[in-house]
């Protein structure tokens, strides 16, 4: 009961949360100028009527009415640079299966990867395997993930030429096609993930393995691999699971710069070329922000309550 | 004799003897000095090896920083905002100043695969510039062309700095007489002959048969643009001749001026030293001195195409000359250069770039070391800044707890919830006009950056807060900023340091990120970063890898030698982990 009480204090407080900083966005976006196109050889009055229809000659607050009534039902309005005249939602709804499809692939391949490697470098503490794995991992939970993108850019795609450079599908998200194309930037996504679910296990892993219930395993006649995947593994995942769910509920967020890196027209892409144009299409980075927004929140309830969920003696929020 | 042993009770006086003569009685002095807080995480921290390797880099980066923009012709740095050569000398690939030419490392040179025609190009351009372009022919292979031919192609070390294109240029008079001054006198050639190219649709009437479309280009060939040769097997050369010196009156205006300093060349040897008797009225570099009654042409202007307006003017002095030359547009001459030499002449040095140059031909070892100066520099502005916003933040919400805390939460909660991408976007849009964009982007980062350090220094505040010494303090009479200031921020400051420089490698990702994406713009003639050169190179990386190979080493290396510093500082400062090594 007590679960059920945090969970919906802590939606209470997101949903206080976004409709804040939403609001905060909105009103910062319209105190900025919002000039009447003037331009040669265009019909002032349609101008004119346009910007009476999208309500620009209002005082703010009634816009902000008016934007609140209408995102709540998922309307953003049109879009006035980029996509000339298309509702920003649906463009959004178009985009968004191929940063998940992206998203979900690299993390498909990198939990399990993570966790080998993870394991073998708490089983070898101190030896080579731990040592490679270690140095490896420091290094690529370092470095950013565009420099893999050149990397994998010019080895694999431009001098052994295996993949397309840039994603070139022209099917849906989720075919074998697209998949093609995702193979690069999945490589440079999963990099940073494999080692930091390398470098948490890792930790995890062999704090346990020295610990006493993992000798009581022992003397009481488990061999080594039974007591490490039957106890100490278990234990290490508690912290490793929520890391887990959170990447799951940031798949859509987390790929910013590869999809502009390798052309994939994702979320992510279309929020950096809506800020980019000139003028900013601001109805796009309404939207884009409070689905931004919102993802964080969510993955941030997400991940608190996961931890009472997998390890009962955790009691999030009880007193 | 038993009796006498123990007897006890009566010891004579004289046979009792101080302990110390001294009278004072006290432990032995310490031999060893006391290790402090400091002391014991700096020992700790140089047992880290990987985080002294780590420190090791990050001097040298900071090292780097500071003195890399000086490492370089300064001129040519501060020209690259109205220089408009330097776009000649694009993409030249990394050179060391000592590396021996040809061997392939790090030496300029990069390897194509050329067309038979292009490699008789680059052989016919080594002959008149005297640049060595090929270093070396490491195969050659036979490839179907267009409509089944085969083409001879050259798998070919080329020499990027011998490569540049022929260009030509406009100088004034007075540029044009101190680019002579300066061939007459290093005895370098800068300006190349001028060469007058078939010209299809004009139907010139200039008897040319260099029919390429191609600046590179100074000999005569076939209508495919092969070359021809004269008996001898020698190319021939395509330059402008006089026609006929003795007569001024046929000369034209165009086809008057021509070009090579040959010793066949009729002009050959006359410099106009002696006093002037005529002047072409055209055409003023032509002229008759008072030794004979011959035309001549002033040696200077050899080679040279001058434009004259199509004004007549009259020059009698060379005083009206100069006066005149000054207006380019009037009087200016065009002329065919040598890449390499003019780059000599312009400069001041032998063209070497550590890590060669960009598609405006600029020097990217400098501008990566400007680069890396803005992000180190406004890395460690942005933490010191969260570091003391964050510490008085956090110090508050700690020591004082209740509903000053829960409120203050509340407040950090929902600025922690904003994307910074939002933060920094909307910050920039309002901001960067009227501020700049490097304060807009330091606002931003501020704006959300302080929200980890208070919350840290909170968690500090809260677990030393009641221990004894602040009690204590606290009976003495000290108030609360001084308890807080004065007795626990101290102890909590090796977690607050660790904190502040594990955000630095943090802050050079996203300004490289958001430069990277074009989100902030700070690339400026003046001023550059890693990102925008990162992003700038892409388009051209697989044909020029260095454009990317350094900025992404650069920022490589940063992040990992940050991150092991910031590790080993962070497992130093622990008091958890003091002894757990040994």
């Amino acid at each position: 009961m007590y679960l059920f009480k945090y969970i919906l204090k802590r939606l209470g407080l997101a949903i206080l949360t976004f409709f804040i900083i939403i609001s905060m966005c909105f009103i910062l976006v319209k105190l900025l100028p919002n000039k009447q196109d003037v331009g040669f050889g265009k019909n002032q009055q349609l101008i004119q009527k346009r910007r009476e229809m999208l309500g620009y000659d209002k005082p703010i607050m009634v816009q902000f009415w008016r934007f609140w009534r209408y995102a709540i039902v998922g309307e953003f309005g049109a879009s006035e640079v980029i996509f000339q005249g298309r509702l920003v939602w649906d463009v959004f709804v178009e985009r968004v299966p191929f940063t998940v499809a992206l998203n979900i692939y690299s993390t498909v391949l990198s939990i399990p990867l993570g966790l080998i490697l993870g394991i073998i470098a708490a089983v070898n503490k101190n030896k080579w395997p731990d040592h490679l794995i270690s140095t490896g991992v420091m290094i690529f939970v370092s470095v950013p993930s565009f420099i893999y993108g050149f990397i994998v850019q010019y080895l694999l795609c431009f001098r052994l030429g295996w993949f397309s450079p840039v994603f070139i599908a022209t099917e849906g998200a989720f075919s074998w096609a697209a998949f093609q194309s995702y193979v690069p930037a999945i490589l440079c996504l999963s990099f940073g993930s494999i080692a930091g679910y390398a470098r948490t296990l890792r930790a995890e892993l062999s704090e346990i393995l020295t610990s006493d219930y993992l000798l009581l395993a022992r003397t009481k006649g488990l061999t080594k691999n039974q007591a490490t995947v039957r106890h100490a593994l278990r234990n290490a995942m508690v912290p490793i699971f929520p890391a887990i769910l959170g990447e799951f509920i940031a798949v859509m967020s987390g790929s910013l710069i590869i999809e502009q890196m390798f052309s994939i027209p994702g979320v992510g892409r279309l929020y950096v070329s809506s800020i980019q144009a000139s003028p900013p299409d601001y109805n796009f980075f309404m939207l884009l922000s409070a689905f931004y927004t919102l993802i964080g929140l969510l993955a941030g309830i997400v991940i608190d309550i996961s931890y009472s969920i997998i390890d009962p003696r955790i009691r999030v929020g009880a007193r | 004799m038993a009796d006498n042993k123990y007897e006890m009770n009566n010891i004579p006086k004289e046979k009792f003897a101080f302990a110390s003569r001294e009278g004072r009685l006290h432990d032995k002095k310490l031999e060893t000095k006391p290790v402090g807080y400091l002391k014991d995480a700096w020992i700790r921290f140089k047992k880290n090896k990987s985080s002294i390797v780590g420190a090791w880099i990050v001097i040298f980066i900071v090292l780097f920083a500071i003195i890399g923009p000086f490492c370089f012709n300064q001129d040519y740095i501060h020209s690259y905002e109205k220089d408009v050569d330097m776009r000649r000398y694009q993409y030249l690939t990394p050179k060391l100043s000592f590396a021996e030419p040809g061997s392939g490392f790090w030496d300029g040179t990069k390897v194509v695969e050329i067309s038979e025609s292009q490699y008789k190009i680059y052989l016919a351009r080594e002959q008149e510039t005297g640049q060595k372009a090929i270093v070396k022919v490491i195969d050659t292979y036979t490839a179907r062309g267009y409509g089944g031919a085969d083409i001879k192609m050259y798998k070919c070390r080329l020499d990027t700095y011998a490569n540049i294109d022929v260009f030509t240029k406009q100088f004034t008079y007075d540029e044009y007489c101190k680019l002579q001054d300066y061939q007459l006198e290093t005895g370098r050639q800068v300006i190349l002959p001028w060469v007058t190219y078939y010209d299809k649709n004009q139907q010139s009437t200039i008897n040319s048969k260099v029919f390429f479309n191609n600046i590179n280009v100074w000999y005569e060939c076939d209508e495919k643009g092969n070359p021809t040769f004269d008996q001898d097997g020698n190319l021939v050369n395509g330059y402008k001749k006089f026609k006929d010196l003795s007569n001024p009156s046929t000369i034209k205006l165009h086809d008057a001026y021509y070009s090579i300093r040959l010793e066949k060349d009729p002009a050959y040897g006359k410099i106009g030293s002696n006093p002037v008797t005529a002047q072409n009225k055209e055409d003023p570099t032509i002229w008759k001195d008072n030794t004979d009654d011959v035309w001549s042409v002033d040696q200077r202007y050899a080679y040279a195409n001058p434009y004259v307006s199509t004004v007549g003017k009259e020059f009698e002095t060379p005083a009206d000359k100069v006066a005149y030359a000054t207006n380019p547009v009037n009087w200016s001459y065009t002329v065919r250069l040598n890449p390499y030499e003019y780059f000599v002449y312009k400069y001041g040095f032998e063209p070497h770039f550590t890590f060669g140059t960009n598609a405006n031909g600029w020097d990217i070892f400098t501008r990566l070391a400007q680069g890396a100066r803005f992000s180190l520099l406004f890395a460690v502005a942005v933490s010191a800044i969260n570091l003391v916003i964050g510490a008085i933040y956090g110090a508050i919400e700690g020591y004082y707890g209740g509903t000053a805390d829960l409120i203050m939460e509340r407040v950090s909660d929902i600025l922690a919830a904003i994307p910074s991408m939002v933060v920094t976007v909307l910050f920039n849009l309002h901001l960067s006009a009227k501020v700049g964009v490097v304060p807009a982007l330091l606002y931003s980062f501020i704006m959300t950056g302080w929200i980890g350090m208070a919350s840290r220094t909170r968690m500090q505040f809260y677990r030393f807060k009641n221990q004894e010494y602040v009690l204590a303090a606290r009976t003495l009479g000290a108030r609360d900023r001084r308890v807080m200031f004065k007795h626990i921020f101290p102890n909590s400051l090796g977690t607050i340091i660790t904190g502040s420089v594990l955000v630095i490698p943090g802050v050079i990702y996203s300004e490289t990120s958001l430069t990277y994406l074009g989100i902030i713009n700070l690339d400026s003639p003046t001023r550059s970063s890693v990102g925008a050169m990162l992003s700038a190179g892409q388009g051209m990386f697989t044909k020029f890898p260095h454009l990317v190979l350094f900025p992404a080493i650069f920022i490589g290396l940063l992040m990992v030698s940050f991150n092991l510093f910031g590790n080993g500082l962070r497992d130093a400062f622990n008091p958890s982990l003091r002894g757990v090594e040994d």
